[in-house]
């Protein structure tokens, strides 16, 4: 009997071993541990089996059982993961074909570059104002200190609608309008478009976009112009970037400069991108002028501030190096795209 | 404004700078240098030769060889300049030299024309006589150059000198940028004196000496000035035996410098007393002022009057005049008149040296067109006290140069006095502004610098009349910054309150609005406000449209920018149809643009200002994909109502039976469609276009960007599917409103899941089948529940005439 026993074992393991199909291994197992499997019926001939030995064949039957089980199912794991492993080998792919993309629209870059202006200014407490694009005369003007017939009206090349509403020039008037409503202290910076009546060429259009700031509390220098309008440039244009202020004029700031950046292409050392002197234009402030602090309402014993107005378009063109302003408002998607 | 550095180096002698050092250092301290140009450049090696002998060439007949004296040595130079004589002093360039361009005059190459000795046609050639073509300037500074030829150096210049020296090229010329408050630099005296005070360095302004002879003037001439508003300041003098020649070379090399072409001695001491002291003169011939008067009054309405240059210039009563006893003689400011202008026949003249009210000159120039160097100047608002300083300084140069022979006494009204003004001086309030501790002693010394005086007793600062600038503390707080320098001033950042930042509300929206709009595959543009009016009938608007009534702008840059959008529709097809005609393929656009709405026309208060989300596209696009993007908004922006649709939206520039206008919550918030097919021809768009325009304002209320968890269902949803035959004139819109109007608390979610009309179906109906989902939020549904509101439901269907589906 244990020989029969041990015959029929190897004779399992065996076949185990040397089948290569998991349909095979199951027909192993039907014919060795089936319901007519040979163990199975060793166990059915267990009633010609002296009483006495039926619990030890019976432990011998179960001892073969488990060992044919085991192999099975090591066999059949084995098995699995070939066949796995085969068929990850047929579905091996070119990773090198083409993309499947959602064809994401782009922001213009004048919306980048405001976006930019916008979390600097923001991070710093800034509030976002806008204002009328069409708009008194008396704000984008006489309140911020350029009287009737003042020449600073011919410069700006005034688009007139009536001889008291204009196109804004400047969006300072933004300005205006928050001093009058008197919340303070004021931290603001108002974007928009406004318009001067330029002919279009490269870098001339007769509507753009300006970012103005203003800072009014007391206590404001022309130092912390300066402190501010430097933090500015180091996080648009990297924390190496050197600022330098000279002394200019508007009429609605006293003192007035304009900022120039260190050249972020050149570093300062001056490219055909600066014009070989190392430094680019890039915006103009001051300290608001007294007048125009009493205009709008703001005691200027007590309250000091500074102001600045930056030209959107001048950053964009500067920062992606864009050659042409026209492009900015052909809308050609292959321009637009790169962005 | 372009003056020579040797100019102003005749008013600060101790100025010792290179150009880059000038440019640097005036700039910070205000005066703001554009750039310069150094006559010198390209000049190499070119000194004065004297022409020994001249023979001609054996094998050309056109060039001759010329033994050159150079100084010590002579030297063998061929050339084919016509007008070279024996015994002449010429400039040379020597072997190894360099000259600025090509004897044509032509473009100047960058790095000059080296030149080297070599053959002509055999004969050995060892440098060059210039031209003035070749020395890098022309005619036009130096009058006294031949049209064609060798520059010829005056006889007593000495041989083997630097020719470039000699003609006053080793200069450089400054362009300045001066800004519009500080009128006084618009002068050489004035630049002299920022230079002066920038670089420490003593300033000598011009000495103006006595002049005229023992006769006086008011016996010559009467002045009257009748319009003293807008003539402060009238002063006159007179010339006689006037002896016209070219002005000297200094004079000559000067106002060349700035950009001057020299005339005569006397216009060019105009000129150059214009440039010097900034104040613009005037020369009348004394012989044709009728009566021997001058009368300073306005025009007539309807007057015409020929100016100088032959023109025919209109008048009104508000254009200063100078006339004679009897007639206009010159528009006061701007320019004189045909019929006193100085010719060559001068015997006697009159100078003018007047002050004029600047805004009336500017809106007179503008007003006859006419913009001259003299009317720029007055407009800006001139100094009264320095007519009289400048009428005096163009006598004496009258005396100097021997010009003529000056009348004694000055005729000089001066009605409206300008006065010093004085301004309180803080040193405390000046640092707190700043941000500085500066001491008192230091900002004095700044202002002495610049001649304001200081009343040390009221101590206010006394600003004198050229400065009208300065008129308040904060003006005297920049004049010590710009000389403490601005890049002393130190570098803080505000402190006080903090303030919370942040974007208005609208600004959030629109961010929601790009973001789905970039997510869906449309780019952002951006296009003008301003159009034409012709757009309208492009866009096929009716003409009696509340859209044709649009803002206009007086002074457009033409018609195509003349009105104020009404419609964003222009700017969005424009573009399309820029991409369309590059061949662009599937375009995708969005822009965020204002249209302007007068409330009433003409114009009394500020237009309604509409931010409009404009979507356009062609290609692979249609109707329904810019209905998910409007939608993929309104969820984004919290608006979870149902947006109904009403296809009668009679927009004219959208396809008649593909249109609608879209309402949220019982308001018309925009439109969609598409473009009309002959509104695309119009715009030269060949494909089918889609549009969607959504009216921010009108949204905005609507939206939020709270959100409540609502829970994850956790009771099973039951699905009921219906098919229906639909009379054809039923919309989609009308059964989804009757499902949820029945549907109650339990109807979770319906779609249309299939659509179809043809042959199985009875004309005039079409075959729709939806999928309608009813879940319970705190239990599982009956059977019941669910049958007794579709019941509802199907009932309310079968009052719309549809049927279901055997």
């Amino acid at each position: 009997m244990k020989e029969k026993l041990e015959k029929i074992k190897e004779e399992a393991l065996r076949q185990i071993e040397a089948s290569e199909a998991l349909d095979k291994l199951n027909d192993i197992r039907v014919a060795y541990l089936g319901k007519k499997g040979e163990l199975t019926s060793v166990l059915k001939s267990m009633k010609d089996v002296a009483p006495e030995d039926r619990p030890k064949v019976g432990q011998m039957v179960n001892e073969a059982r488990a060992v044919i089980e085991a192999k099975l199912e090591e066999t059949k794991a084995a098995l699995a993961k070939k066949a796995r492993e085969e068929q990850m080998k047929l579905e091996v792919i070119d990773v090198t074909l083409p993309a499947k993309k959602n064809n994401v629209g782009h922001s213009h870059p004048n919306t980048m570059a405001l976006e930019e202006l916008e979390r600097i200014f923001v991070g710093m407490g800034y509030e976002v104002v806008e204002g009328p694009e069409i708009e008194y005369d008396e704000y984008n003007f006489t309140k911020l200190n350029i009287p009737p017939n003042h020449p600073a009206k011919d410069e700006q090349d005034t688009f007139y609608i009536n001889k008291d509403i204009v196109l804004r020039t400047q969006t300072s008037p933004v300005q205006a309008r928050t001093m009058e409503k008197g919340k303070l202290p004021i931290r603001m910076i108002s974007p928009g478009r406004v318009f001067r009546s330029d002919e279009v060429d490269a870098t001339h259009s007769p509507s753009f976009h300006q970012v103005e700031g203003l800072v009014v509390d007391q206590g404001i220098t022309f130092a912390d112009l300066k402190g501010t309008l430097a933090e500015f440039a180091r996080q648009l244009f990297g924390e190496d970037t050197k600022v330098k202020f000279r002394p200019h004029h508007f009429p609605f700031t006293e003192p007035s400069a304009e900022m120039d950046v260190s050249c972020f292409k050149c570093g300062g050392k001056g490219c055909r991108f600066c014009k070989g002197t190392g430094w680019i234009e890039i915006l103009g402030c001051g300290m608001v002028h007294p007048h125009v602090f009493e205009m709008c309402g703001v005691d200027p014993e007590i309250y000091t501030g500074f102001a600045f107005g930056v030209g959107l378009e001048r950053i964009a063109l500067l920062k992606y190096e864009i050659d042409d302003m026209r492009l900015l408002y052909e809308n050609d998607v292959r321009f637009l795209k790169q962005f | 404004m372009n003056t020579a550095l040797s100019w102003i180096k005749a008013y600060v002698p101790d100025l010792d700078v290179t150009a880059q050092q000038y440019t640097d250092a005036m700039t910070l301290s205000g005066t703001k240098v554009e750039g310069y140009t150094c006559l010198d450049k390209n000049l190499e090696k070119i000194v004065v030769g004297q022409i020994q002998k001249i023979e001609p060439h054996p094998d050309a007949t056109k060039l001759v060889v010329c033994q050159v004296d150079i100084g010590g040595r002579t030297i063998q130079i061929v050339t084919g300049a016509p007008n070279v004589k024996e015994g002449q002093k010429v400039p040379v360039v020597l072997d190894g030299g360099k000259v600025a361009g090509g004897h044509d005059g032509g473009p100047m190459p960058e790095n000059g024309i080296a030149i080297k000795k070599g053959k002509l046609r055999g004969v050995e050639s060892d440098g060059m006589m210039c031209s003035i073509e070749e020395l890098g300037s022309s005619r036009d500074f130096y009058p006294d150059a031949p049209e064609l030829g060798i520059y010829i150096l005056p006889d007593d210049t000495p041989v083997g000198a630097d020719a470039v020296e000699v003609l006053g090229l080793h200069d450089v010329v400054f362009e300045y940028e001066i800004t519009s408050n500080r009128v006084d630099c618009y002068s050489v005296v004035g630049i002299a004196r920022e230079a002066a005070a920038t670089f420490d360095k003593p300033f000598y302004p011009p000495q103006v000496t006595a002049t005229g002879n023992g006769e006086d003037i008011h016996d010559y001439l009467k002045v009257t000035v009748e319009d003293t508003d807008l003539c402060p300041r009238y002063c006159a003098r007179m010339v006689k035996n006037i002896r016209l020649a070219p002005s000297p070379q200094w004079m000559q090399r000067r106002l060349a410098a700035s950009g001057i072409r020299p005339i005569n001695n006397i216009v060019d001491i105009t000129n150059y007393v214009m440039e010097e002291y900034g104040q613009p003169m005037h020369a009348f011939d004394y012989d044709l002022l009728g009566g021997h008067e001058i009368v300073v009054k306005c025009a007539k309405d309807g007057d015409v009057f020929q100016t100088l240059d032959g023109q025919e210039r209109k008048l009104d009563h508000t254009v200063l005049m100078i006339n004679d006893g009897e007639k206009e003689v010159g528009i006061a400011g701007i320019m004189g008149g045909e019929n006193s202008k100085i010719t060559d026949d001068v015997k006697t003249m009159v100078f003018e040296a007047a002050c004029f009210d600047g805004t009336n000159i500017r809106l007179s120039a503008k007003k006859i067109g006419l913009r001259t160097d003299a009317s720029g100047k007055f407009e800006k608002g001139l100094d009264p006290n320095n007519a009289e300083a400048a009428i005096n300084r163009a006598c004496q140069l009258i005396e100097e140069l021997g010009a003529g022979e000056v009348v004694g006494g000055i005729i000089d009204i001066y009605t409206h006095k300008k006065t010093e003004k004085r301004i309180p001086f803080d040193p405390a309030g000046i640092n707190a502004l700043l941000g500085t501790e500066i001491d008192e002693e230091t900002m004095l010394g700044y202002f002495k610098k610049l001649d304001l005086g200081f009343d040390a007793e009221t101590r206010e600062i006394i600003a004198p009349t050229f400065r009208q600038d300065l008129e308040r503390p904060c003006d005297i707080a920049e004049e010590v910054a710009r000389f403490y320098g601005y890049d002393n001033i130190p570098t803080t950042l505000p402190s006080g309150e903090a303030t919370m930042g942040g974007l208005p509300y609208e600004l959030r929206v629109e961010n929601a609005a790009r973001e789905i709009a970039q997510f869906c595959g449309f780019s952002q543009s951006m296009t003008y406000s301003f159009e034409s009016p012709k757009v309208y009938d492009k866009l096929l608007i009716p003409a009696d449209s509340r859209l044709r009534e649009a803002v206009e702008i007086s002074n457009p840059l033409g018609e195509d920018f003349s009105i104020m959008r009404t419609t964003p529709l222009n700017g969005m097809l424009t573009s399309l149809s820029t991409n369309y005609n590059r061949r662009n393929k599937n375009v995708r656009l969005y822009e965020l643009a204002n249209v302007y709405l007068p409330k009433a026309l003409p114009l009394t208060e500020l237009p309604d200002e509409r931010r409009q989300f404009v979507l356009g596209a062609y290609g692979d696009v249609d109707f329904f994909d810019m209905k998910g993007v409007v939608e993929e908004f309104f969820d984004k922006a919290g608006m979870t109502k149902k947006v109904h649709y009403d296809p009668k939206a009679g927009r004219p520039y959208l396809h008649p039976g593909r249109q609608a206008d879209i309402l949220y919550g019982g308001v018309t918030v925009g439109y969609l469609g598409e473009l009309h097919p002959d509104v695309a021809d119009n715009y030269k768009i060949g494909e089918k276009t889609y549009l969607a325009v959504l009216d921010m304002p009108s949204i905005v209320p609507f939206t939020t960007f709270d959100r409540k968890y609502d829970g994850i269902a956790r009771y099973p949803a039951v699905t009921r599917d219906i098919s229906m035959v639909v009379p054809k004139e039923i919309l989609a819109g009308q059964i989804e409103d009757m499902i949820v109007q029945r549907g109650g608390r339990i109807l979770e979610a319906y779609k249309l899941f299939d659509i179809y009309e043809g042959a199985q179906i009875l004309a005039g109906y079409k075959s729709m089948a939806y999928s309608i989902t009813f879940r319970a939020k705190d239990h599982t549904l009956e059977e019941k529940e669910v049958s007794d509101v579709m019941k509802k439901i199907l009932h309310g269907l079968g009052s719309m005439g549809i049927k279901l589906r055997e």
